[in-house]
């Protein structure tokens, strides 16, 4: 079993996840709330890594940040290094294929609370912002959580994207999936079935958390 | 100290003007059919919705102005609103939902003010309690103690009794009443409930398709509609065409069919005019009674009895139908059946005439 490819997935998955956390919450709630007649388009967007095949995504992702783009030469400017083939490169990536997974959840979280409730409290005299926190966010947590770990589990996972940004670098691009087909390829057929057993231990157990979490009386 | 509002949304414009005293307790009802945009004058006043033009103001406070493109939001106008299913936040204790709009009192003060208003109306007991574990009643009075915790400058009802069951909703339009006389803020109340707008109102206003109908004390809304839509949204029982046959010393007389009628004049009476008549003025006796003061007597059979609580609601035909509401003594008194032969009373004062055309 590929211990470094274990860890830099965790790396991966809990990056993309906090990452998401911080950028997909604002978007979801503009989208659960906003009257804006093109909504749709950001919507379709949004959901769009859903029927894109990864490929795709990731060639994309690959030309955009490549050393020739705008994106990749104002990287390599401010960095000195290059976004393909690098760690950031393959989380951005991550990030974009993963954000229907956290924010479509989120949505649908924040749609089921009552509006009302958002309203009576700004009656009350309460902020915007803190009504979010203390209303929405309580609220609707099931919901995130539930957005965070399809999040992490969908990253630990993932193959296509990070092949196509990040190539197969051991300890900076290949993850766990890349490690599988790698020792496929080389007929290590035993270590490739160590790390798939794992995957789907792991996986299993992570989509178990939030209904452990709710049995222990976790407001959850 | 005045306040008037003129609104227009989407869906049609919504007009109208709103003038009450600040600074003292009233209760203004907003009243008329579901859709014809109560609940949104509510929303304009709360900051919830925007008008499209005209102005808001409380006392000296400017929340709106449609041509000076001021806009108030509502965490900025000191306002009291009660949300229909009253809105509790579901993840808070009772004491923590009466304590959420005190945020920035000194710990101290919250406490104090928040005990104030478990005990003022009864929730002492209860404070720990989550919402979904206090029944309806007390929902209300919790939301109505979280509104009214801060001191808002106006308070907004929306439909305040119409979560409540039948039987509760009997004892808390009186409660209500009470409970917000102690404090000195004006009441802007939506309802489409006739009973609710009678017992807890001091002005009415009568809202039909966006428009300001008729406003003005509620015995005179109720008693003396200004045309024939306010007569039937407040739910006048009769309403008929009538012919005017004479003016005389501030009586007319008119007839609907065959019957003569004798009525106040109002102003402008010409040819014809509505009759209306509550149920409740219309007095029962049995047979050919003596000559009494009212003016109008008919001979009226009985065509149908429908028991309503405490009263009976009897159908009369009189030439044209009439419908009376008497109690259930006076009429098991009276011996009413389906058929039979009473004479129905109506003084002067009772029928109302609006001038048509």
């Amino acid at each position: 079993m590929d211990s470094t490819a274990i860890w830099l997935t965790l790396r991966l998955a809990v990056a993309t996840t906090t990452i998401l956390f911080v950028v997909g919450l604002p978007l979801a709630y503009w989208l659960s709330t906003a009257r804006w007649r093109g909504k749709f388009l950001i919507e379709a967007l949004v959901a769009l890594p859903l029927v894109l095949p990864p490929t795709v995504l990731g060639f994309y992702i690959l030309v955009a940040t490549g050393p020739n783009s705008p994106l990749g030469r104002s990287y390599e400017f401010v960095t000195g290094k290059m976004l393909p083939f690098s760690f950031p490169g393959i989380l951005l990536g991550s990030v974009l294929f993963n954000l229907p997974f956290a924010v479509r959840p989120f949505n649908s979280a924040f749609t089921g609370v009552d509006r009302r409730l958002v309203e009576a409290s700004w009656c009350l005299g309460v902020s915007r912002l803190a009504t979010f926190w203390r209303i929405m966010f309580p609220l609707s947590w099931p919901g995130i959580l539930a957005g965070l770990v399809l999040t992490f589990a969908h990253t630990v996972g993932e193959f296509g994207v990070v092949l196509m940004v990040g190539g197969n670098i051991p300890g900076v691009t290949r993850t766990l999936s890349i490690s599988i087909y790698d020792d496929v390829q080389a007929l290590d057929y035993a270590s490739a079935g160590q790390t798939a057993l794992f995957l789907v231990v792991f996986s299993f157990a992570v989509l178990c958390v939030p209904c452990l979490l709710r049995r222990k009386g976790w407001p959850v | 100290m005045s306040r008037s509002s003129r609104s227009v949304s989407r869906k049609g414009p919504i007009q109208g003007n709103l003038r009450q005293e600040a600074g003292k307790f009233s209760i203004t009802v907003l009243f008329g059919p579901s859709g014809c945009g109560k609940t949104t004058i509510l929303r304009c006043l709360a900051g919830l919705e925007r008008l499209e033009s005209g102005a808001i103001r409380l006392g000296e406070a400017t929340w709106f102005d449609g041509d000076q493109r001021v806009f108030r939001s509502p965490q900025q106008r000191d306002i009291g609103y009660l949300f229909q299913e009253y809105a509790l936040f579901p993840h808070l204790t009772v004491v923590q939902n009466v304590a959420y709009g005190l945020g920035s009192s000194a710990a101290l003060e919250r406490r104090r003010r928040v005990g104030e208003m478990l005990d003022l109306f009864g929730l002492s007991e209860l404070g720990e309690r989550y919402p979904h574990q206090v029944s309806g009643g007390q929902q209300q009075r919790i939301a109505l103690a979280r509104v009214l915790a801060r001191r808002p400058r106006l308070l907004l009802l929306d439909e305040p009794l119409s979560a409540l069951d039948a039987s509760l909703r009997e004892e808390l339009r009186g409660e209500l009443r009470r409970l917000l006389g102690e404090f000195d803020i004006p009441v802007v109340m939506v309802t489409h409930e006739r009973v609710e707008a009678i017992a807890l109102a001091d002005q009415v206003i009568v809202l039909d398709g966006g428009a300001t109908c008729q406003s003005g004390t509620v015995h005179d809304v109720f008693t003396r509609p200004a045309d024939l839509s306010v007569a039937q949204i407040v739910g006048v029982e009769t309403v008929e065409l009538a012919r005017v046959l004479e003016v005389r010393e501030g009586l007319a007389t008119v007839t609907v069919g065959p019957v003569e009628l004798v009525a106040l004049a109002p102003a402008g009476l010409s040819r014809e005019a509505y009759v209306c008549i509550r149920a409740e003025e219309v007095v029962l006796q049995r047979g050919q009674a003596g000559p009494s003061s009212p003016r109008n007597r008919l001979d009226a059979r009985v065509s149908s009895i429908v028991p309503e609580g405490p009263l009976v609601r009897v159908g009369l035909d009189c030439g044209f139908s009439l419908t009376a509401l008497v109690t259930r003594p006076a009429s098991e008194e009276l011996g009413l059946r389906v058929g039979e032969t009473v004479t129905a009373l109506l003084k002067a004062p009772a029928i109302h005439l609006i001038p048509r055309g």
